[in-house]
């Protein structure tokens, strides 16, 4: 590695400046099905933090050992095993989480973001800041996932994290909840607002 | 040592799959008895939905000991096989011929009356739907309905699991003039041919409202002689 890997970059870039989602536009998958109330968005941005970190880790101390033609085997093997505790774990401490989330979980595998950082991080860096990058991302997409879920459960349902917040006399009144924020193709929109105004507050990351 | 080898590579990844296979089987054998917990408090709780209670958090346990009196497991005869109403995997019993299956009974004191709720399990259209159904006293009116499905839909099918459409059930009977026919679910404006009872189907779920249909057919005429058993006290 020329280059010096600075840790605070690695783990805050993510963030923002290099969000997994919204600049890198990885993982959109999962943000149109799970973002329909915030629960489920924030648990699976859990699940995708903690499988991300683990797997980077994981990956960073056998990376050395790895034989070439077989590591994006190797890699699965390791993010599919950390999914599958993942998902055994939900079902036993958040099981209506679980039944929520259902395929989706299993479905972290498949995530672009992991086999992402895993190919583009992991298999280069030390342990200590590959877990940051993993952190670092999946933060990232919890904060897309975050902002959809809430748009959308506000907008949809009228509710936050289950709870009522649009008061009834708005109802009485004549107010309605927008069915169509509960359907896939609104988070694609949300997220897209999401990428606008980033990039209208970001002038060096518009595309000429 | 060459680790591009292929003598290293295949004993690479046979370690590696032994180590991620004992940890997973760990996990699970950790895990199994919590989630096993989960998996019944949830079908209690849609048993108690069929009779129309909504338990408190963690009050499910509770209330399913103090409405369900009691289990039992008849056959198509209406006689008496067993009692572990519970443990019997409708998944599994659907199967089997209407002649061979056990038929788990619930019997439930709610409301001042008796009532009975008898699970029933069919198809939609992606995956398997089920839920439950309770009887009054009488064995033929309807008290409640509970249906729940594993993938149809969102807006479209998976509405046959919301309020709207399982409250429709009340009150239908599945006796009528001698007969025993179970609840249809038709398209608004289609009467049924044999004159039993219906409900509208779900809009834009055609298939998942026949599967419905069929699944209530086919789920509640094996419970026939057992259900004509209860009228006749």
């Amino acid at each position: 590695m020329a280059e010096k890997i600075n840790n605070r970059t690695v783990f805050f870039n993510p963030f923002a400046k290099d969000n997994p989602v919204v600049v890198q536009v990885l993982g959109i998958c999962s943000v149109l099905a799970v973002t329909a109330k915030l629960e489920p968005a924030m648990v699976m941005g859990l699940s995708v933090t903690v499988v991300l970190a683990f797997s980077n880790v994981i990956i960073s101390f056998i990376r050395k050992t790895i034989p070439v033609n077989i590591r994006i085997i190797v890699q699965l093997v390791v993010v599919a095993g950390l999914v599958v505790i993942v998902n055994e774990t939900l079902k036993a401490f958040a099981y209506d989480v679980s039944k929520q989330l259902s395929v989706f979980i299993g479905l972290i595998i498949t995530n672009c973001i992991l086999m992402g950082r895993l190919e583009a991080f992991a298999m280069a860096n030390k342990p200590w800041p590959s877990f940051l990058d993993g952190v670092g991302n999946g933060i990232g997409y919890t904060i897309v996932l975050a902002i959809t879920g809430f748009v959308r459960e506000l907008l949809g349902s009228g509710t936050l994290w289950g709870f009522q917040v649009v008061p009834t006399s708005w109802y009485e009144a004549g107010y309605v909840n927008n069915g169509l924020m509960i359907l896939p193709p609104m988070a694609l929109i949300v997220v897209a607002c999401i990428i606008w105004v980033q990039r209208h507050f970001n002038p060096d990351m518009q595309e000429k | 040592m060459n680790k591009q080898s292929s003598i290293y590579t295949i004993v690479y990844i046979i370690v590696l799959a032994g180590v991620v296979g004992a940890v997973l089987a760990m996990t699970s054998m950790g895990l199994r008895e919590r989630q096993q917990a989960n998996i019944d408090a949830d079908k209690m709780r849609q048993i108690l939905s069929a009779i129309r209670v909504v338990p408190d958090k963690g009050m499910i346990a509770t209330d399913f000991n103090k409405f369900v009196v009691s289990q039992l497991v008849v056959n198509e005869k209406g006689d008496s096989i067993g009692n572990d109403a519970f443990g019997i995997d409708m998944a599994s019993e659907s199967k089997v011929a209407a002649s061979e299956r056990r038929l788990p009974v619930y019997v439930c004191d709610v409301d001042g009356g008796r009532k009975y709720v008898v699970p029933v399990y069919g198809a939609g259209l992606w995956g398997p739907i089920w839920g439950y159904v309770s009887l009054d006293a009488d064995g033929s009116t309807i008290y409640g309905a509970y249906f729940a499905h594993e993938g149809e839909t969102p807006g479209l099918g998976a509405e046959i699991e919301k309020p709207v459409f399982s409250d429709q059930f009340r009150g239908k009977v599945l006796l009528k003039n001698g007969k025993f026919l179970p609840v249809n679910v038709l398209k608004k404006g289609v009467k049924p041919k044999a004159g039993e009872d219906y409900v509208d189907a779900v809009s834009g779920g055609t298939i998942t409202s026949k599967g419905v249909a069929s699944m209530l057919d086919d789920g509640l005429v094996p419970y026939k002689a057992y259900l004509q058993s209860l009228t006749g006290k």
